[in-house]
């Protein structure tokens, strides 16, 4: 159940990877749509919260194209619809996510990302 | 009894067959939602207004249900993975994390809206192997500097767990301080020994009413308890008197056994259905 709302959120967390440990990398992926709730209030309240290249970038490398480059300045509803589709609806169910700074790899199984390190590993 | 934080690492101790027990026992799922609503409370959320929160050791979703139910949208992190099956299979909302607390989030800074944890704090307080990121003061630090950093400011996180020692209380305070939360620790009914609740309300930044909340007074379980006592008293005499009397499972394959030995026709097979539980009849 990794949505791109929370890959949005989450960054490599290897000791002493702190540069260009975001976003990270899906490799391998098997998508699943399931449909949710539309709450225009929740998406709106998560805008400023978002890294817009970031989840733009990512949307479209699952196959998603429905969002603008760049963020607009005007919020109409088919926009909050499209974000809503993109945040809470695409489930990453198995595959991988991979630290472009490090290569740590965390792999997803059953929609649950493995983000368990080694010891050497911990800061 | 000792508490289970002292017989196994979580991610062993919770294994397959406990997972399961733990969220079916109804008397676990009765005071995981009495504690996950008593956190919402102390977490003193905007009402009408979505967030989006934290679940530390969601374990198998008992308290993700109710924030579910409260609508809240939810991310969840636990150590134990079949913990984790049992939340897939209960189809809770939120998405979930296989994590290690005590090895920090990797969150970017102000993620969530606010954060509880239901009885887990404890389980960081053992230390697994000798390296030094694996004791104690390492693992709570690293939890609450990275939980610190994935909280909006202002916002809450709201930790109940089981203290054994008064040193273990103030360890985690001062770690906590530390890390740059304010606030401190509210205990529900602190005179009674079975409803004593600790919670570690922790604050992040400053504003006019982020206050420590007072913990609850009173004898809460006083009036629940009595009510019940005569029935448990009844149905436990009535199970005991009736066990007496059945004969078990082990006793009728030893019977047949000897049956069989003694070379009796007629003896039925075994089978899974033999010696089973009936369902209680009215």
């Amino acid at each position: 159940m990794v949505r791109l709302i929370t890959h949005n959120l989450l960054a490599c967390h290897v000791k002493n990877c702190t540069v260009n440990n975001f976003p990270l990398e899906f490799k391998n992926v098997q998508l699943e749509i399931r449909e949710a709730e539309f709450n225009p209030d929740f998406i709106r309240g998560f805008l400023p919260k978002l890294e817009w290249k970031a989840l733009v970038d990512t949307a479209r490398q699952l196959g998603d194209t429905s969002l603008p480059t760049e963020q607009p300045e005007m919020i109409d509803d088919e926009f909050l619809q499209n974000l809503h589709h993109v945040l809470l609806e695409i489930h990453v169910e198995e595959g991988s996510m991979i630290c472009n700074n490090c290569k740590h790899e965390y792999p997803i199984s059953s929609g649950i990302p493995n983000m368990l390190l080694a010891e050497h590993e911990i800061a | 009894m000792s508490r289970p934080e002292l017989i196994a690492p979580p991610e062993i101790y919770y294994g397959d067959i406990e997972a399961k027990k733990y969220t079916q026992n109804t008397r676990n799922q009765q005071i995981q939602a009495d504690m996950t609503y008593r956190a919402l409370e102390l977490l003193n959320l905007p009402p009408d207004q979505p967030a989006f929160l934290l679940d530390i050791g969601c374990g198998s979703g008992l308290s993700g249900e109710i924030l579910d139910e409260q609508g809240y949208m939810w991310t969840g992190v636990d150590v134990a993975p079949s913990m984790l099956e049992v939340a897939l299979e209960r189809e809770v909302e939120g998405d979930l994390f296989l994590q290690d607390i005590g090895q920090g989030f990797g969150f970017r800074p102000g993620s969530f809206d606010g954060a509880i944890s239901i009885s887990v704090l404890q389980w960081l307080l053992n230390a697994e192997t000798s390296h030094p990121t694996s004791s104690p003061p390492h693992r709570l630090t690293r939890f609450f500097t990275t939980l610190f950093s994935a909280l909006r400011n202002p916002s809450r996180a709201v930790l109940q767990f089981y203290p054994s020692s008064d040193d273990q209380i103030q360890l985690i305070t001062s770690i906590a301080q530390k890390a740059g939360f304010g606030g401190g620790l509210v205990v529900d009914y602190p005179n009674s020994k079975k409803a004593k609740k600790v919670f570690l309300c922790l604050l992040v930044g400053r504003t006019d009413n982020q206050q420590v909340p007072k913990g609850l007074e009173g004898d809460e379980e006083a009036t629940s308890k009595a009510q019940f006592e005569r029935r448990r008293d009844r149905e436990r005499s009535r199970s005991k008197s009736k066990k007496k009397s059945l004969k078990d499972k082990d006793w009728i394959l030893k019977k047949k056994e000897l049956y069989r030995k003694r070379g009796k026709e007629g003896v039925p097979k075994d089978s899974k259905f033999t010696g089973r539980k009936r369902r209680a009849v009215f």
